[in-house]
């Protein structure tokens, strides 16, 4: 029997696997497929102070083995999120939940966790903070808190002052040194640091002569990541001594195992879930397969294995 | 929404660039003319979306044009072969809305989904006169007018280069025409025109590139009177009075 149980931050997940923010929505279209209390948890719709549309279309880029997205941070802003999708949430999804948080300006962060956070209901229902400094889609999108170490560590000392909650500080790859910034968001207050998100990309379009998306660039995400973001997970691993999520075009057990072997206490899922919706589900049913494989027991014992 | 393997029957070229696929499966989640299915194919990281032409207990039939990697890959695949699909995707055509006498506007990789929807207004009515007006570039193009016709619909054609039927647009066809509800399928262009003349209320079927195909990833989302939708899961059929053009 293998263990699949890991700890993050104090909360026992029956298993590391997470689908990723902004492919999961707030999960009810994937509660129509498969019972998602089989998650570790999920990361649900980043969410900001005021409603967006987002970008316009095309937001969508097929890849070599990837895809570009640049939605735009679409959200139904945080009082519908409390009022409307997180009541809903409640009746299909029993676990606590990732709140993912996106904002403008450290005050944007503040509010819009605090207001989750102050909720009684949604703070019931919420287990983390998952705070995305490393949005590239959106100009001014938290990107720029992601590439400064001072600023990161601002907005994560800023968050941390209103919420006793587990915080982890999702980062931009698109950053020449990332050690230093998971270094500035552990200074700060975190308990945690998330990685990646997407790689700023582009497609252009031999008929047109244009770039595919409307937003010209967007964020490069699915399996072609896997090795960039294995890479900055084993190095955040070494900088900091903070739990860490590992994601980054992961879509099968194996490359969980890899993912935690590289120093992540858990693994998000991310464009995955989008072409294979039961993608989440197969990899947590193939997981002890792949551990006996490997002759793994408990999954805790390699975490950082690889170092 | 449900995933599953299907077995390719038949995979023909049935005009210009046009091919007609016939796949073996559980066709249980299709649910209304419209819809439309996500399929994965080997090499390529998104799935494509193509809209149902027809569907019965054990089949689903699709017509696709070639017009890029993906598709032509598709093209080339035989009988017996599988594939992966996510089916019963999308809200479909409402058909209660049809009345005595609508008409059924597609534009040239809009037609396959008219077909569907022409089989269930007369299966529910068939003493309704389906009106159908299908628009191509020209004859090499024309496809399923005779099954149209088979149906029991009055089948009106217009050619861009009047090889075949009315010369000019299908809002040439329409202006001549009396109907009670508009359903249409087909590029932006034609969707303007039909737009800037109908005499009716009517539902437009929208074309959007996508993440997911089922809601989750917000890449194909659209204004509406009525709020934000998901072109995958809301639409792809949109009514009239919601649209802002």
């Amino acid at each position: 029997m293998v263990n699949t149980k890991v700890d993050l931050c104090g909360i026992t997940l029956d298993n590391p696997v997470i689908p990723a923010s902004g492919t999961f929505g707030f999960g009810y279209e994937f509660a129509e497929i498969y019972d998602i209390n089989c998650l570790g948890t999920f990361s649900f719709k980043g969410t900001t102070l005021e409603g967006r549309f987002g970008n316009p279309t095309p937001r969508i880029a097929e890849c070599p083995d990837g895809m570009i997205n640049a939605v735009g941070l679409q959200n139904p802003g945080v009082d519908k999120v409390i009022s409307e999708e997180l009541p809903k949430l409640a009746k299909v999804f029993h676990k606590p939940v990732m709140a993912n948080v996106s904002g403008f300006s450290v005050d944007d962060y503040v509010e819009t966790v605090r207001r989750l956070d102050q909720d009684p209901a949604a703070n019931k229902q919420i287990g983390w903070f998952e705070i995305n400094i490393s949005c590239p889609n959106v100009h001014g999108g938290g990107m720029a808190f992601g590439t400064c170490p001072q600023a990161a560590e601002e907005v994560t000392a800023a968050v941390r002052k209103v919420t006793k909650k587990p915080l982890f500080i999702k980062l931009s790859p698109n950053v020449t040194d990332i050690a230093e910034i998971a270094r500035a968001c552990e200074a700060g207050g975190a308990d945690g640091i998330s990685l990646i998100n997407t790689l700023l990309g582009m497609r252009i379009d031999l008929k047109t002569r244009k770039p595919v998306i409307a937003n010209k660039m967007g964020g490069f995400s699915g399996h072609a990541i896997l090795p960039v973001a294995l890479r900055m997970v084993y190095q955040v691993y070494e900088a900091v001594s903070l739990p860490i999520i590992g994601m980054g075009g992961v879509s099968s057990a194996e490359e969980v195992v890899e993912m935690m072997l590289a120093g992540a206490t858990a693994v998000e899922i991310g464009a995955a879930n989008l072409i294979d919706p039961f993608a989440g589900q197969k990899i947590i049913e193939d997981l002890p397969r792949v551990c006996e494989k490997y002759k793994i027991k408990d999954l805790n014992e390699i975490i950082g294995g690889a170092h | 929404m449900k995933q599953g393997i299907y077995e390719i029957l038949e995979n023909t070229r049935i005009a210009a660039n046009t091919m007609k696929m016939v796949l073996a499966g559980d066709t249980s989640a299709l649910t209304a003319p419209g819809q439309f299915v996500n399929i994965r194919l080997d090499g390529f990281f998104l799935r494509r979306p193509i809209s149902v032409c027809d569907y019965d207990a054990e089949t689903i039939t699709i017509i696709y044009k070639t017009v890029g990697a993906g598709t032509e890959a598709m093209a080339d695949m035989v009988c017996g072969q599988t594939l992966d699909l996510l089916t019963g995707l999308g809200n479909g055509y409402d058909i209660t809305k049809a009345g005595d006498a609508p008409v059924l506007i597609g534009g040239g990789v809009g037609v396959p989904p008219m077909y569907g929807l022409a089989k269930s207004i007369l299966s529910v009515n068939p003493s309704c006169r389906v009106q159908v007006v299908l628009g191509f570039n020209s004859a090499e193009e024309i496809f399923y007018a005779d099954a149209f016709r088979q149906l029991g619909a009055e089948v009106h054609i217009a050619t861009a280069d009047g090889s075949v039927g009315t010369k000019g647009f299908v809002t040439d066809v329409l202006k001549s025409l009396d109907y009670t509800y508009f359903y249409t399928c087909g590029p932006m262009p034609m969707f303007r025109a039909i737009e800037s003349m109908a005499a009716t209320s009517g539902q437009y079927s929208f074309e959007e590139r996508m993440g997911c195909g089922f809601g989750a990833c917000m890449g194909c989302s659209c204004k509406t009177k009525y709020g934000n939708k998901r072109i995958c899961k809301d639409g792809p059929v949109l009514e009239r009075e919601e649209i802002i053009w």
